[in-house]
């Protein structure tokens, strides 16, 4: 039921009225009526922007949060309204739903804020009124294909991946040519071997000259058979092993041998195959001829190499209902003015029209505008056809081309944008990291003044401490927390330059695995935790800057992605470089990475115990670097 | 100059393109045969009524000020206009009876209520009509009824009418019911309804008979009773 027509609810029971005479068996009773509160006016507050209802409005969506009595939640004692801190300008949508039953989708906000919105108040999107769903579903599937544009980069961005099979990697060498130096080798040999199979093709038939012993102009391939034939041998070899590869590197031979590519392929190489097994007998001289045409097909090979042809295929492709509907319509044409001008030109003598197929090229290549002049009337009654004919096909073909040329633009375009947004990516994030290391300082910062300092007297070198407080409260507490879990995990924050220094300094020894923090390895740090972190002593802790990156590009505005890497963190300052190199191992590898939008900071727990008197414990296995992404939580921003 | 057929259709061909170009630019106006001018073109704009005060209707009618306030947001959220016509009213009701087609019932509905037979309902008319229906004497609602029978309003109700009436109500009920409803039932129930009613056996029920019965009738006094409090 509508939500509108709710309110008609008393007249329809009213309306009952009529059959109350005619019925033969007594009525149900009417539902007791509890307790008819008039309807009162609901305040609910977004984000300060007031909006007033009535409570029933809100009750006829009954599964929806302001619906049901999930709004209590959010009610607020001392104004006596709902508060809702959301955006209220999207809220207002969400309001007009429940007034107007209809849910519309306002084309300037973005798609993921009103999706999210719409998941708080519990309204399906489905319910998007016609007016606005095409729209929605539109944006919608766009944002979905960046999505996936973005996660597909970002699996190819992860260099550290388990080890994979030998096919795998030959596969995704295969996909993807700049993974790696060899597959980049292979790609352009493979080119250049095409490029030179098609030149071999070409030049082939070239007339080379009349040479010696012989009467006529030969062509190339006839003078030199012996060096065409070692050409394309070599080519075949090369194409027909790098087949053989591709299928044993498929991940799914079936499908791989189904594949437009694979076919192209099999084409390409068969000829030479079939040409092989052949003798040269005078019978099927032609079918060999003929299969020398397919020879040709290795220039589709191309396709792998451009991204400009593939998009053309796929356009061609996806265009195929606009192309049809061309041919369709050239046919229909064709047949019409055919037929006329055949008929129009019987009279005339010596004339070409002589059956309506025949006439069929003079109206092709009329209404393709070519005129060749091969076929011309000669009544008046055909020069009138004919020119008529001309004028509509420039029409008729002119119809469907803008189609299927947007819809290229269009393909294009979203690939070029597909490239730049992740050319973009990268430097944004880089942007971001620059930006966010800055504010890492100011936790460390203060733990460097030696503000955290509880127990100031174990200081063995007094710290400055200078009194001025951080910010705000909120940075307090933060820091505290921070503290807190420096103390639990018996480590310290430490910021990144510092630490990668740290790293490329230090010596080759592994970090340490990524075992949980074994505390109980140190002797009871705890007490001296202060005196450690007053003690900075600089850390030299091998790592390679692979994965210290590797780790960074992981990172996101507004997610704090925890990961258990390989991600060993040091002292900042470098006050005391007299420690041992092994005792900088004592922060481990495996560290977390909290980015929020505020701070960055590499937290490590830490498994190697901290403590200027226990000589770190440098060299446990490490586990590879793939294992640093093995566990990656999200959680939600600070 | 000789023109065989063929030439004679070229000719009539490029003839008629031309007369199209020309009718393009303007500069040659086909003859129009009187009829739709353009000004049809433009849909009279949407009647908009509004309904008396609220204190007039509130003396009209049996409602109190907040349940006029209340029916009114209602009747206006549905219909803007501040009239219903019968299309939106056969809409509006079919909401509530989606198994089935309440179309007909909705027709006759609608009759009873636009009492002045302008083929809109008013607000007033709608108030009034519920006022009846809701808050009336027991006589009232029975003549309401009773008015909503009469089809043709001419003071009885024929056993043509009432077959209408009750056909309309069991195509409400839709297909899935238990028992099926069969071609015979409406025609049955009408014939209990005269056994009932038509005291003096002439084929006709009138309002006294009506009233009469039915103050007579239990059941249908109780049932009358249920719609009390709907608002």
């Amino acid at each position: 039921m509508a939500a509108g027509v709710a309110a008609w609810l008393p007249f329809a029971r009213a309306a009952a009225i009529g059959w109350m005479p005619v019925a033969n068996c007594p009525m149900p009773l009417a539902p007791g009526d509890k307790n008819k509160k008039q309807d009162e006016l609901i305040i609910l507050n977004v984000s300060g922007r007031r909006f007033q209802t009535w409570k029933n409005t809100l009750e006829r969506f009954p599964d929806t949060l302001l619906g049901s009595t999930e709004k209590e939640f959010f009610f607020h004692e001392e104004s006596k309204e709902y508060f809702f801190d959301r955006d209220p300008d999207i809220f207002r949508n969400v309001l007009n739903f429940y007034r107007t039953g209809k849910l519309h989708y306002p084309r300037h906000e973005c798609i993921s804020a009103y999706d999210e919105e719409l998941a708080f108040f519990g309204i399906i999107p489905e319910i998007i009124g016609d007016c606005c769903y095409e729209e929605y579903k539109d944006r919608k599937r766009e944002n979905a294909e960046r999505l996936m544009d973005d996660s597909d980069s970002e699996n190819k961005a992860e260099g550290n991946l388990p080890s994979r099979t030998c096919r795998q990697t030959m596969w995704r060498a295969f996909e993807n040519p700049h993974t790696s130096t060899l597959a980049l080798v292979f790609y352009y040999v493979t080119g250049f071997f095409i490029a030179v199979s098609v030149i071999t093709n070409v030049v082939e038939t070239v007339p080379c000259g009349i040479g010696p012993g012989d009467v006529k102009d030969l062509p190339c391939g006839e003078r030199y058979v012996v060096a065409f034939f070692c050409l394309d041998t070599a080519c075949v070899m090369i194409f027909t092993v790098e087949y053989l590869l591709r299928l044993f590197a498929a991940p799914s031979r079936y499908r791989f041998m189904r594949s437009v590519m694979s076919i192209i392929d099999v084409v390409a190489i068969m000829p030479y195959y079939i040409g092989l097994v052949m003798t040269n007998n005078e019978d099927v001289s032609g079918a060999f001829v003929t299969l020398r045409v397919f020879r040709v097909f290795r220039i589709f090979k191309f396709s792998r190499h451009s991204q400009g042809l593939r998009i053309l295929g796929y356009t061609l492709k996806s265009c195929a209902s606009e192309l049809g509907f061309l041919l369709f319509s050239l046919t229909m044409a064709i047949i019409i003015f055919a037929t006329v001008m055949f008929y129009a030109e019987k009279g005339s003598t010596h004339s070409k029209f002589t059956s309506i197929p025949a006439s069929f090229w003079y109206t092709i290549v009329t209404m393709t505008t070519l005129g060749y002049g091969d076929m011309v009337p000669k009544t008046i009654a055909g020069k009138i056809f004919g020119s008529i004919c001309s004028l509509s096909g420039v029409l008729v073909i002119a119809l469907p081309v803008p189609v299927i040329v947007s819809n290229f633009s269009r393909i294009y375009h979203q690939n070029q944008r597909a490239d730049k947004r992740r050319a973009q990516k990268k430097a944004r994030l880089a942007r971001i990291k620059i930006a966010k290391t800055g504010n890492a300082n100011a936790y460390l910062q203060i733990k460097r003044n030696g503000l955290m300092n509880e127990a100031l007297e174990l200081t063995r070198t007094p710290q400055q401490q200078s009194l001025n407080k951080p910010g705000s409260a909120v940075a307090r507490q933060h820091h505290h927390l921070l503290h807190c879990l420096e103390r639990t995990t018996n480590h310290e924050l430490l910021d990144e330059p510092v630490y990668e220094q740290n790293c490329l300094e230090g010596s080759m020894q592994n970090c340490p695995s990524t075992h949980s923090p074994s505390l109980s390895s140190e002797s009871g740090t705890t007490s001296t935790c202060c005196s450690r972190r007053s003690n900075k002593k600089s850390t030299h802790l091998p790592n390679s800057s692979v994965s210290a990156a590797h780790l960074r590009s992981m990172q996101e505005l507004s997610t704090i992605h925890i990961q258990s890497g390989e991600q060993a963190s040091f002292n900042t300052s470098r006050s005391s470089l007299n420690d041992k190199s092994e005792e900088g191992l004592r922060i481990n590898c495996k560290s977390s990475q909290i980015a929020t939008a505020i701070i960055s900071i590499p937290t490590p727990p830490g498994t190697t115990p901290e403590g200027e008197h226990q000589p770190a414990i440098p060299n446990q296995s490490s586990t590879s670097m793939e294992a640093a992404s093995c566990n990656i939580v999200k959680v939600s921003a600070l | 100059m000789e023109f065989d057929g063929l030439e004679m259709i070229a000719v009539l061909v490029v003839l008629a393109l031309f007369v199209k170009v020309l009718e393009q630019f303007g500069l040659f106006e086909p003859v129009v045969i009187e009829g739709d001018s353009i000004e049809d073109e433009f849909e009279p704009s949407t009647v908009c009524h509004r309904p008396e005060g609220l204190e007039q209707l509130q003396g009209q009618t049996k409602f109190t000020k907040k349940e006029l306030q209340v029916l009114y947001r209602g009747f206006k959220t549905e219909c803007p206009s501040g009239v219903v016509n019968e299309e939106t009213f056969k809409q509006i009701y079919s909401q509530f009876f989606p198994q089935g087609d309440s179309s007909m019932y909705a027709h006759f509905l609608f009759n009873a209520f636009d009492t002045d037979h302008n083929g809109s309902v008013s607000f007033e008319n709608f108030v009034t009509g519920l006022s009846v229906i809701l808050r009336g004497t027991i006589d009232d609602k029975l003549s309401w009824a009773f008015n909503l029978y009469d089809l043709n309003k001419d003071g009885c109700i024929t056993r043509e009418e009432m077959l209408d009436i009750m056909k309309s109500i069991y195509d409400m009920m839709g297909k899935y019911t238990y028992p099926t409803v069969r071609e015979e039932s409406p025609q049955e129930h009408v014939e209990t309804f005269f056994q009932k009613m038509d005291k003096n056996r002439d084929g006709v029920v009138t309002i006294e008979e009506f009233i009469e019965t039915c103050q007579k009738d239990e059941n249908i006094m109780k049932s009358m009773q249920l719609f009390e409090n709907v608002i």
